[in-house]
């Protein structure tokens, strides 16, 4: 078997962050505990790492000693903050699932609706992941349990 | 469908969210909120008790502040009485402003803990979920405390929702993370473990995160998880694109959850269990075929999904590391990718090569990609890609393409971007010693890192090659010749100043001979980098002068006039003052002989683990280095060692921790004063490296008919290979055994010795098996290995005694632990004692240690052969030997025995094709010895004629002597 140490890591998300192009946070969702000074800086530092890349570039980024794997939306940066050792496709999907789950929950989703209903957008979060993990990547479940919330109101 | 409009619920929110949006500067913003601060702060001390939907909108808008980046000092406490209400949005409001701003106030997390209790014992499970999430994402101690007796029952009772399950699973998981000493094991285990048999997908993706995390921390206690894993996942891979429904993504049936079992798995060797491991193999197959399946949808979000568990089963093959056919396989599958025109493909596949390359099963496979792989150096727009292929190079060099892959690497160098260059330093400087076969190749690439990436070589690189240089006394006048030339360069970087002074301090002798390298041309080329230098880098050469005070004492004077001037005698610089002073007080003092001795050549480096590979490994962390000297020795030592690449690093040498600079080489006053241990002997061999006239190349072009002729035939001795009429400690039995390490040392009436030895490098183990033929027992059986006279200092032969009695019909068996400490010519001799019948028995005999037993094969091309060839033609250093053939002359028995004998044979070499040619390097502790060879046969005398060329007379004639009697 080969270097056990290096493998089978558990997978774990660190943050997700959804940041438009000026670098202003639409979301940030922090799995690990980060000061506050911190976790400015790591916005600040995603952003600059994120926004030189083009569409050419792969949807990964090392970042410090994990990897930043990310995908834009219009004007939007989706990202989440995972081990080097983490399955780079899984999460990028994991972003691509979350994202139509919003666009249907929204109605054709923009960033106005995440400025608006940030508290929502928050439940949304914790259907999906929860604890740093992937916890229900089933959109018919996820938006059923939304509408249901949603009734509640 | 469903749709939410701009803030409905909260039109207060929405108001004030749009005023925020409408401010024109930070100020108005913050004049803004200071005003919305009040308002809530008076709302919150009023007389007048807030409704729910008030205290909601109230305190999500503090949180929008918040979120904003401004500090919030209340509101804590109404955020907490919302947790009390009835209507979820306002306990979702309240929950998420405490997950947000997490407060330590222990008065509140009591309230907290209490609100949650209450949740959590509600039945209702959407706000059950709510008081879950809470926990999972604060996840604090005083929750660990509080809940992790409630939440594991939560989790594995008969009448929970699936959807709790689903977040009692991930809470538990993230309380076993902050706290595992409060979260219970043990009477749940079974019933978490069959979670994985769940009809619920959702509750199994939660699940099996939780099940891999516990895994993980008790291998033992989840065992049971592996095939259920195994059962699902085959479920899974096996069931029809549709089968899954809401699960399935894109017509991939359940990715994330392939990806998270295949994950857990990987927390476990294969399995055991025959039909368990046939099942994950079949399921590994099905994996890496539907890879082939043409792609049910043009969408990218089909193959990524499909590619993300391809790539997870990849890394379970690799884990595993056990499937030869599987591991081929991923790697064929990989090297598909590497030309894919999705760059994250093309990434993910050489980040996923890295590894195969260390399996021993697919390092091959991996090899055949590698013109793909440099040309993704070359072509690839980003940065991450080079960097992956770069990584991807170093991981599949070995001896048969380290050339070509560090020539590649230099290259990329010269306009690879600033962020990796120091990294590509370092692999190209631990590649060219590892693998170098020849070291003035490795010479040659270290300058060229300096010159191309000068800034970028650090500290760790340039002692290095100093190391290296001291220690092997082959390189030495390369190196010097190479570095005064390097130096001649109008501009050339600090490091190589320092380099070169080091070097030319220590062998500019061996150059000195030349009139175009004289004493005062190289001091007078140093001396002119002097005042561009840097002080540490001055210090050196101050050293070096006076180095040369003692090399070359016709420059004395010249020197001393410069140690004497007022720039260096009332230098600025204390340490540069003081060096002048002392040296110059040295040079005017000291009598020659005194001069001699301080200032001889420095000693060779104590061996130890390369500083270079520390360097890389600190600079990439542990685990992101492929340990390639590990599992390719591991790999090796399976094949007889024959194979195994020239390791340097093994045997290589280190600095102490670099923080005094250059005195770390020994340059500082004391330890120059200090250096009083003896030079390694041979240096001087090199002195007339430069000359290429030699006879002994000339010599190469003759017809083998012609050196036939020589005297030097009758030197040839006639020796029988019959061992029946082998005299116990004769020769012959030696030489049996010269080309092959197994087999019968020795019988006779009484007993049998057997043999079986392995060696690597400049160490061996030699297993002797004593056989009692007869059917009575041996009795005070002993045995002794005996190294005679200078044998002594040269083997080092350790052994544990056997037992005394030997039963009749059995055998024993004895292990050597041989190390050569330097090249020898005797071999050791094996003496045993013991009683048969009343009679003491007394028998020696040779023991087939021999010194081409610690040869390392190393292959080489016909031009680095020859250019070798001649860089070795001092007289001294060639052995020739004319003799008889003894045997028929087939010519794959003389490869097998050359081969045998420890060399590399290398074909295509030599212009004639009937002659044989080889080469490696003879492994002792104190010096490595590299060694040419080149047998001609000549069938029509029955002759041959064997030459050898190593640096150290000693060697060449030894090797001469043992492989002579061979054919």
């Amino acid at each position: 078997m080969l270097s056990d140490s290096q493998r089978h890591h558990v997978p774990i998300i660190r943050f997700i962050l959804i940041q438009n192009r000026a670098g202003k946070t639409r979301l940030a969702k922090w799995y690990m505990q980060f000061d506050d000074d911190e976790k400015q800086k790591l916005i600040e530092e995603v952003h600059a790492v994120v926004t030189v890349r083009d569409a050419k570039h792969t949807n990964f980024v090392e970042f410090r000693n994990f990897k930043i794997i990310y995908r834009r939306y219009a004007g939007l940066y989706f990202c989440i903050c995972v081990d080097v050792t983490d399955n780079n496709l899984a999460y990028l999907e994991a972003i691509h699932n979350f994202v139509e789950v919003l666009n249907e929950y929204f109605h054709n989703v923009c960033e106005l609706d995440l400025v608006f209903n940030f508290y929502k957008v928050y439940t949304v979060v914790d259907e999906m992941f929860l604890a740093g993990e992937i916890r229900e990547t089933s959109q018919t479940k996820v938006l059923k349990q939304l509408l249901m919330l949603q009734s509640l109101e | 469908m469903p749709a939410v409009s701009k803030g409905d619920g909260m039109r207060g929110l929405a108001v004030f969210i749009s005023d925020i949006r409408n401010c024109k500067s930070k100020e108005a913003e913050i004049k803004r909120i200071n005003k919305e601060l009040a308002n809530i702060r008076s709302k919150f001390k009023g007389d007048k008790a807030l409704d729910g939907y008030s205290k909601k909108k109230y305190v999500c808008k503090l949180l929008f502040i918040f979120l904003l980046g401004h500090d919030i000092d209340f509101g804590h406490m109404e955020a907490v009485n919302l947790l009390s209400s009835n209507r979820y949005t306002e306990k979702q409001i309240g929950y998420l402003f405490i997950s947000v701003l997490v407060n330590s106030n222990s008065e509140l997390i009591r309230l907290i803990n209490n609100g949650i209790k209450n949740d959590l014992a509600s039945r209702n499970p959407t706000f059950m979920n709510l008081a879950l999430h809470c926990i999972a994402n604060v996840g604090s101690r005083e929750m660990a405390e509080a809940f992790t007796a409630d939440i594991p029952k939560i989790l594995v009772a008969g009448d929970t929702m699936d959807s709790v399950k689903q977040s009692a699973a991930l809470c538990l998981l993230r309380l076993n993370r902050t706290s595992p000493d409060l979260v219970p094991m043990g009477e749940w285990t079974s019933r978490v473990v069959h979670l994985l048999n769940d009809q619920h997908l959702g509750v199994v993706t939660a699940a099996t995160s939780l099940i891999t995390t516990l895994a993980q921390k008790n291998p033992e206690e989840f065992k049971t998880s592996v095939s259920l894993a195994v059962s699902r996942l085959s479920r899974i891979v096996t069931s029809a694109s549709t089968d899954l429904q809401d699960y399935t993504y894109y017509f991939v049936p359940a990715p994330w959850l392939s990806v998270k079992l295949l994950r857990l798995l990987q927390c476990y060797p294969p399995p055991e269990e025959g039909a368990v491991r046939g099942r994950l193999t079949e399921c590994l197959e099905t994996i890496l075929n539907k890879a082939q399946e043409p792609p049910k949808s043009k969408k990218v979000q089909h193959s990524n999904a499909k590619n993300a568990v391809l790539f997870e089963a990849i890394s379970l093959i690799i884990h595993h590391d056990s499937e030869p056919n599987l591991l081929v396989r991923a790697c064929n599958q990989l090297g598909q990718f590497l030309q894919h025109r999705e760059t994250n493909l093309r990434y993910l596949a050489l980040e996923s090569m890295c590894t195969l390359a260390s399996s021993e099963f697919s390092h091959e496979a991996v090899k055949t990609h590698i013109e793909t792989v440099i040309n993704a150096l070359k072509t690839e727009r980003d940065v991450s890609v080079r960097q992956r292929a770069v990584d991807l190079l170093y991981a599949m060099c070995d001896r048969s393409n380290a050339q070509q892959i560090v020539a590649e690497m230099l290259n990329y160098l010269e306009t690879a971007d600033y962020s990796i260059r120091e990294e590509i330093v370092l692999k190209v400087a631990i590649l060219a010693e590892k693998y170098a076969v020849d070291y003035t190749w490795y010479v040659d690439t270290i300058l060229n890192l300096i010159r191309i990436a000068g800034d970028y070589v650090s500290e760790e690189v340039w002692y290095r090659v100093i190391q290296i240089v001291i220690n092997r006394d082959d390189v030495q006048g390369y190196s010097a010749k190479t570095v005064f030339e390097a130096l001649q360069a109008p501009a050339c970087h600090e490091n190589l100043v320092k380099v070169g002074g080091y070097i030319l301090g220590e062998f500019g002798n061996l150059i000195a001979g030349d009139p175009r390298s004289s004493p005062l041309i190289q001091f007078n080329l140093l001396h002119s980098k002097f005042h561009l230098c840097s002080v540490p880098t001055r210090a050196l050469l101050l050293s070096t002068y006076i180095k040369f005070v003692n090399l070359f004492p016709e420059i004395k004077a010249t020197i001393q006039d410069v140690l004497r001037s007022d720039s260096q005698l009332r230098n600025a610089d204390v340490e540069l003052q003081q060096r002048a002073v002392e040296y110059l007080r040295l040079s005017c003092i000291a009598s020659t002989d005194i001069l001699a001795t301080v200032l001889e050549e420095m000693p060779p480096f104590p061996e130890r683990e390369s500083s270079i590979l520390t360097k890389l490994k600190k600079k990439k962390g542990p685990g992101k280095v492929p340990d390639m000297e590990e599992t390719k020795k591991e790999r090796n030592s399976d094949m007889n060692g024959s194979t195994e690449p020239v390791s340097v690093n093994s045997s290589a040498v280190t600095m102490s921790t670099p923080s005094t600079s250059t005195d770390l080489l020994g340059l500082g006053l004391a330890p120059v004063l200090n250096s009083v241990a003896p030079a390694s002997a041979g240096g001087s061999l090199l002195v007339d490296v430069f000359s290429d006239n030699s006879p002994a190349v000339a010599s190469l072009a003759h017809t083998a008919e012609e050196n036939f002729s020589s005297p030097r035939i009758g030197s040839a001795d006639v020796v029988s290979d019959d061992p029946a009429a082998a005299v116990h400690d004769a020769d012959e039995l030696v030489n049996k055994f010269v080309c092959k390490n197994n087999g019968v040392l020795f019988e006779n009436q009484l007993m049998q010795i057997g043999l079986k030895s392995e060696f690597r490098q400049n160490l061996g183990r030699m297993y002797i098996f004593y056989g009692n033929k007869t059917s009575t027992q041996f009795l005070s059986f002993s045995t002794a290995v005996i190294c005679q006279d200078a044998l002594k200092t040269q083997l080092n032969i350790q052994t544990k005694q056997v037992d005394p009695a030997v039963d009749g019909g059995a055998q024993v068996q004895q292990i050597l632990n041989i190390e050569c400490v330097s090249d020898f010519m005797e071999a050791p001799i094996l003496n045993i004692q013991f009683r048969y019948g009343g009679a003491l028995q007394n028998m020696s005999v040779k023991l087939p240690v021999t010194l081409n037993k610690f040869f390392q094969p190393t292959e080489m091309t016909s031009q680095d052969f020859f250019q070798r060839w001649k860089q070795l033609s001092i007289p001294q250093q060639e052995v020739q030997k004319i003799f008889k053939a003894k045997h028929p002359m087939d010519t794959e028995v003389t490869k097998a025995k050359i081969i045998g004998f420890g060399v590399a044979l290398l074909d295509m070499v030599d212009p004639n094709p009937s002659n044989f040619t080889g080469a490696g390097v003879i492994h002792t502790k104190n010096i490595q010895v590299g060694c040419l060879l080149r047998l001609e046969p000549n069938t029509q005398a029955q002759m041959y004629r064997l030459t050898l060329r190593t640096s150290r007379e000693t060697v060449s004639q030894r090797l001469c002597e043992l492989l002579s009697e061979q054919f």
